[in-house]
């Protein structure tokens, strides 16, 4: 398939645009066009497939199993869970209160609620279609591990009395889990596909579109000189920077990937865009509702240092 | 009389399943009440976390989708 596109995007760019071979404005946009339609092609695909499986695994699944879990084992399934279990982030608030309510502890309800943005399945669809399945692995088993991590550490911390103390008091009704048809779920893996392409594919195409001008334009001695694997500085900057920016920054990956072909860091690439899906700034003011500030400002800390580790790590051993 | 809940904190899902469950009752010529309910207390008690939910006359349908309008009309003919 990869070479039926580029045959495709050498196609329109040389013979329909009839721009000469090996200028430059030729070659950022057949990238342009190669990258696009790739990713898109591969986003529908892989998305649809991920949310059959994830039908199998709601929340309500994932609280049940891991009621009566304790420390370690508990963390470590509800990490697995958090990446299998799909919650949009406006379901957060009801999820912290079940799996509180159920007596789930706070540490291991940490690791699903740490683990399910880190590992975003937009994120991990794109790393694998642009970096390979290696980068793809990496992000996902790291984003697991910063979890299991994460809820340790908070489990640790004897934070019980940080939960906003209305959560204590919410009386949960039966928990309702809904048998999915076949049918069913092949509608809901569809309406995902469309949900996410919907919202994200415009801003696929900008960042494709920029990270195509930099692939054709910019120099790559000024940007590894600033973003490169030998500035100190910047993992932490690509961190603190990927905070305010939301999950329509999967568009910010393409523009990574050209960078990093400058030589910018796989690991300040990997830690930024892991700070862009768990610590976008909706996500903590979500979290605020269920959690006392000093809470959140804790789980902030663990999960911006562990982000920031990782990118060390990657930008070390890769 | 049908009485129908969209249980959710008002993300755009729980706006496009709230205008399905309308179109549904409109096209089979019901009479219903609809509230959307976004106090996550509330939300609780009905045993949902994931949100929308859909609770028609009391008992939750569905939860953490957005089924099709054709969906939600077989719920409300199977209600009774």
């Amino acid at each position: 398939m990869d070479r039926l596109l580029l045959w495709f995007a050498d196609l329109v760019v040389y013979k329909l645009f009839n721009i000469t071979e090996g200028t430059r404005l030729g070659e950022s946009l057949d990238f342009f066009i190669y990258d696009s339609v790739k990713i898109i092609i591969l986003l529908s695909v892989m998305i649809f497939a991920i949310s059959v499986l994830r039908s199998f695994f709601p929340p309500e699944k994932a609280q049940q199993l891991l009621n009566g879990k304790r420390l370690f084992m508990g963390n470590f399934l509800a990490s697995v869970l958090g990446v299998l279990s799909p919650f949009c982030s406006c379901s957060t608030v009801p999820i912290f209160i079940g799996f509180i309510e159920s007596g789930i502890p706070l540490g291991v309800t940490f690791s699903f609620l740490i683990t399910s943005p880190i590992v975003n399945e937009i994120a991990l669809v794109m790393l694998f279609t642009l970096f390979g399945l290696k980068i793809a692995v990496l992000y996902l088993i790291s984003g697991m591990i910063i979890g299991v991590v994460g809820g340790i550490i908070i489990g640790n911390l004897k934070l019980e009395r940080e939960v906003e103390d209305y959560v204590y008091q919410i009386k949960m009704g039966e928990i309702h889990v809904e048998k999915l048809n076949w049918k069913q779920r092949l509608e809901f893996a569809w309406e995902a596909v469309h949900d996410i392409v919907n919202r994200i594919w415009i801003y696929v195409l900008i960042g494709i579109g920029i990270g195509a001008v930099i692939h054709g334009y910019a120099p790559a001695e000024v940007l590894s000189q600033y973003a490169g694997e030998d500035n100190p500085f910047a993992v932490f900057v690509a961190v603190v920077l990927g905070i305010p920016l939301y999950s329509n920054a999967v568009g910010v990956i393409p523009i990574i990937q050209a960078l990093i072909g400058k030589g910018v860091g796989v690991g300040t690439a990997l830690s930024f865009m892991m700070a862009v899906v768990a610590l976008s700034l909706p996500e903590i003011i979500i979290l605020r509702k269920v959690i006392k500030p000093k809470l959140v400002i804790i789980f902030v800390g663990i999960v911006g240092v562990s982000i920031i580790f990782t990118g060390y790590l990657f930008n070390i051993i890769l | 009389m049908f009485e129908i809940k969209i249980l959710g904190t008002g993300c755009a899902k729980c706006v496009k399943l709230a205008d399905y469950a309308k179109e549904a009752v409109v096209e089979l010529g019901l009479q219903a009440s609809l509230e959307k309910v976004t106090d996550p207390e509330e939300i609780m008690a009905y045993g949902v976390m994931q949100t929308p939910g859909l609770v028609i006359n009391g008992m939750v349908k569905v939860s953490g989708r957005v089924p099709k309008v054709e969906e939600i009309k077989e719920f409300l003919q199977n209600v009774e």
